[in-house]
């Protein structure tokens, strides 16, 4: 099993609900995300290209900051979800320092925090918290290695990209694009 | 200097008998949530109680979910709500901030002057509670109840106008008219005999063509409607949106038509002028429903996308292109009425020609245009007859023929002191609006402030207004109280329960608790036959068939539609609400009136050499000003910015995040400064800001002088002749880059 997740570049409006939402699922304190939006703005008025999308940690495959923590913190799960066990954690910030998209912080009480894909909801049969409160429907999660889910039937059939490939992190994270 | 008798009283520079100090007796919150939030992550046993949202008035309903100590810790959309379905927006979800906010109203206060000084001093509810109805009763006694305005918003409104009604006075009025959606009431009603509603009844999840004008969808999170644009973009329909900015919405569009402000009725013309001289409107509707097409045709015969652009600034081909999508889209399609339309005061005509477009489109009734929407009449708790007024809003609004609701702008007007008032005001009740926000031309409200003989203001936030107060009443939030049940429009009529989801912090009550023991003081015991509110529910909804114990288990129950179809059925004779029975594209009525019977293009000013339009509009995260100083939500944005256009910004010497000050063609200055932001999303003849801003009462910790406030730039109205909504879009700004107060600072 491989959890993914799928956002719609042309459904997100960047409105955030998904940042409150995890805050308040998560109880991640305030001034603290663990997803967040991004904005960005090509052309000139007015041929303009405009795109928001959500982010949070891409669960990577081949995940540096899982390499680099020297007490095993940092670990991967079922389904390639990448978490971090908060007593074990002595918050040094290697993985921090590692993360390409920036999707770690160090909490208030000392350890590093992240995304988890809500775990804890999917060991319920739930949706992440960010997914099933999108008002756009703009995000999809399932399962990669099932050819028949809904996030593999997206990746088939629009023409999508990943951030910063470049890093060779494999991330599981996937933007859907014009 | 005019010396003011009502100061506005910061609540935070109290001393020793302020709010800071006081004991929180009726407090049981651990305030300290900190260390329980690593331990939380869904371990916790939470109940979950059915409510309906009061940050925004789409009210969506909603489960909150409380742990054993009674903290509200998340908020989720009931799944079964046609406003949500599920989901609610940021705010919905940030509604828990609303709960927690430290700078809450903690308990009543009174304005008193000590040592020559007006302070606010705290208040037991019965001191209060008294003194408001002595000071309403000797209203009435002195000037008779219609003195008495209320100024309310949402659902507090509701339990202080069954109060003000009881009490014999309907001097009420809200912002949501006359500062917003009034005029494209007035419009449609006018073309279709209904008016637009809340939530508009557009068919977005199936449309063919959505078309925005002004309206940015995304940015404005009127839930079900993003839902569905979602929906629409799904199934490929078309997006057309009209916007000086690249909104959201417009980057999600098929065209963007970056029009010059102030000429949308120029190329709603030229729509027109499209769609009949290529032949390519809805003709069977039109010979079907329709009324005045002959003149209508006649009238737009010269408006041709050529004369368009020259106004407009939108290239012909673009207006052909768009109107011929339009027309291949045909019935499917809305030209949305949009919300806060009140631009420049032509605003009644604007949505006029919107509604005749539709009607050109065959849209109103039809699949993929407008439904025809329903909803269930909750039954009136019995109560004997309201005493009849002698003079209320209507009275007030008289000069604008068609205003159907109460003008803030005119009770404001009757209460400022002169001979020549036939009605005067000298009380006001504030309950659930920031007016000082809401309301533009802050001069004149604050000359009607200053010489009210009693102001008494409900909210559960000290918003700038309640600094004017002569008595604050501080009401729970949403999630603390049981309210009225909410009924909406829909595709089908649906209800939604509020009870408490937890108890009230601080020493704060219910509205409907307020409104009740005002009444009873005042000797409206008849008007209040019941011990509480929930005893009015449990009696509403056995009469629909339903009862507590049901609603609390489902928060939302929907019921068959009783009116027909949703849709005019191929051919259906349909009689329209309007005078004639038809869609009216010729209006007699306004003829009749002295009005235009079809909409024309008028020249509106633009701005001079150095200034810039001012527009602003919604940011997801927020609603109005009252949201700004919510916990969650003012992390997500703190503070709005400036949009400058990349060449106006080299002209200006304007640097992103620089701090700027604005100064209105009437010499206004901003208070506070506000960042600039350096985008090509926004044209080079106007600047862009979110509204609600700029707060001006110290005690928002967070939501003080952070970013400029443009109610307080709006001070040009022009007001709709029509209806009498405040056009506000008319005012022009420049940069000042030296802080403009430093050495007036005290």
């Amino acid at each position: 099993m491989r959890y993914a997740m799928v956002i719609d570049t042309l459904k997100c409006v960047g409105c955030s609900d998904c940042v409150v939402a995890c805050q308040t699922e998560n109880n991640v304190p305030i001034g603290y995300c663990r997803d967040w939006i991004t904005e960005s703005v090509s052309g000139t008025y007015p041929t303009l290209e405009l795109e928001l999308k959500s982010e949070r940690c891409n669960h990577c495959s081949s995940a540096p900051c899982v390499r680099c923590c020297p007490t095993g913190a940092s670990h991967i799960v079922e389904g390639g979800i990448v978490k971090v066990t908060a007593n074990e954690c002595i918050g040094c910030g290697a993985c921090i320092e590692s993360c390409p998209y920036d999707a770690r912080y160090q909490h208030p009480e000392g350890h590093v925090d992240k995304c988890t894909f809500c775990h804890h909801r999917l060991e319920k049969g739930q949706l992440p918290a960010c997914v099933s409160v999108c008002p756009t429907k703009c995000m999809y999660f399932g399962d990669l290695d099932d050819p028949t889910s809904e996030v593999s039937q997206l990746l088939k059939s629009r023409k999508h990209k990943v951030l910063a490939p470049e890093a060779g992190t494999k991330p599981n994270v996937y933007y859907l694009i014009k | 200097m005019v010396n003011s008798r009502r100061s506005f009283i910061k609540i935070s520079a109290l001393g020793a008998s302020g709010i800071a100090l006081t004991p929180l007796a009726f407090s049981s919150i651990n305030e300290s949530t900190l260390s329980e939030n690593l331990l939380a992550e869904g371990t916790k046993n939470l109940k979950r109680t059915a409510t309906y949202c009061e940050v925004c008035f789409w009210k969506c309903a909603a489960w909150a979910y409380t742990d054993e100590e009674g903290n509200v810790k998340k908020l989720v959309g009931n799944e079964n709500d046609p406003h949500c379905n599920g989901r609610l927006c940021p705010r919905g979800t940030g509604g828990v901030g609303m709960y927690n906010d430290k700078d809450r109203l903690k308990t009543p206060l009174i304005r008193k002057t000590i040592d020559g000084k007006e302070t606010f001093v705290e208040a037991s509810w019965d001191e209060a509670l008294d003194l408001v109805a002595s000071k309403f009763k000797g209203i009435k006694k002195k000037y008779g109840a219609e003195s008495l305005g209320l100024l309310k918003h949402g659902c507090p409104g509701a339990h202080f106008n069954h109060l003000f009604r009881s009490f014999g006075s309907e001097t009420d009025a809200e912002p949501a008219y006359a500062q917003c959606r009034g005029p494209r009431e007035t419009g449609f009603a006018l073309t279709f005999g209904s008016w637009v509603g809340s939530p508009e009844p557009t068919d977005i999840r199936d449309t063919k063509c959505l078309v925005l004008i002004g309206s940015h969808i995304g940015e404005n999170m009127h839930n079900s409607q993003i839902q569905e644009m979602s929906d629409a973009i799904d199934n490929g329909a078309t997006i057309i949106t009209v916007d000086p900015r690249l909104s959201t919405a417009a980057s999600k569009s098929d065209y963007w038509l970056p029009i010059k402000p102030s000429t949308d009725i120029a190329l709603l013309l030229a729509w027109m002028h499209v769609l009949i001289y290529e032949d390519i409107y809805d003709k069977d509707y039109v010979e079907r429903y329709g009324l005045g097409f002959d003149e209508l045709k006649e009238h737009v015969k010269d408006f041709t996308p050529e004369w368009a652009y020259g106004i407009t600034t939108i290239k012909p081909d673009q207006i052909r292109k768009t109107a011929r999508a339009m027309g291949a889209a045909s019935p499917a399609v809305i030209i949305h009425p949009g919300r806060h339309v009140v631009w420049y005061g032509d605003d009644t005509q604007r949505a006029r020609a919107m509604a005749i477009l539709n009607g050109l489109l065959g849209s109103w009734g039809r699949r993929g245009g407008f439904y025809f929407k329903e909803k269930i009449k909750i039954p009136d708790f019995p109560h004997p007859p309201y005493p009849e007024p002698k003079w209320g809003w209507k009275e007030l609004a008289a000069k604008y023929p068609l205003a159907d609701m109460g003008i803030t702008t005119e009770l404001i007007r009757a209460s400022i002191p002169n001979k020549d008032n036939k009605y005067q005001i000298k009380a006001w009740m504030v309950a659930g609006t920031n007016l000082i926000q809401s309301i533009p031309d802050t001069k004149l409200l604050l000359e009607a402030i200053d010489a009210l003989e009693f102001l008494v203001v409900i909210d559960t936030m000290p918003m700038d207004i309640t600094g004017y107060a002569d008595v604050i009443l501080p009401e729970c939030t949403y999630l603390e109280r049981c309210d009225i049940l909410r009924s909406a429009t829909n595709r089908e009529p649906s209800i939604a329960l509020r009870v408490a989801a937890t108890t009230p912090k601080y020493n704060t009550k219910p509205g409907s608790w307020i409104a009740r023991e005002i009444g009873l003081r005042l000797g409206l015991d008849e008007y209040y036959n019941y011990e509480n509110l929930k005893e009015v529910i449990e009696w509403q909804l056995e009469q629909l068939g339903s009862s507590l114990e049901e609603m609390k288990k489902i928060g939302v129950k929907k019921f068959p539609r009783k009116s027909g179809s949703m849709y005019i059925t191929e051919g259906e004779h349909h009689e329209f609400g309007t005078q004639s029975g038809k869609v009216e594209f010729y209006s007699a009525e306004l003829e009749e009136l002295g009005f235009d019977p079809m909409p024309v293009y008028k020249s509106h000013d633009h701005p001079e050499q150095g200034f810039y339009r001012l527009n602003y509009g919604r940011s997801p995260m927020h609603t109005f000003s009252r949201t700004i100083n919510n916990p969650n939500l003012n992390d997500l944005m703190d503070e709005n910015k400036l949009w400058v256009n990349p060449k106006v910004a080299r002209i200006e010497g304007l640097k992103n995040e620089q701090e700027v000050w604005l100064e209105n063609q009437d010499g206004v200055i901003s208070e506070f400064p506000i960042k600039v932001r350096v985008t090509e999303r926004i044209r080079w003849d106007s600047v862009y800001m979110y509204h609600g801003f700029g707060q001006h009462n110290k005690k928002l910790s967070r939501a003080y002088g952070k970013g400029a406030c443009d109610t307080q730039l709006i001070t040009k109205i022009s007001t709709d002749p029509i209806m009498g909504g405040s056009a506000m879009r008319g005012n022009f700004v420049k940069f000042i880059t030296n802080n403009p107060h430093k050495d007036i600072e005290v």
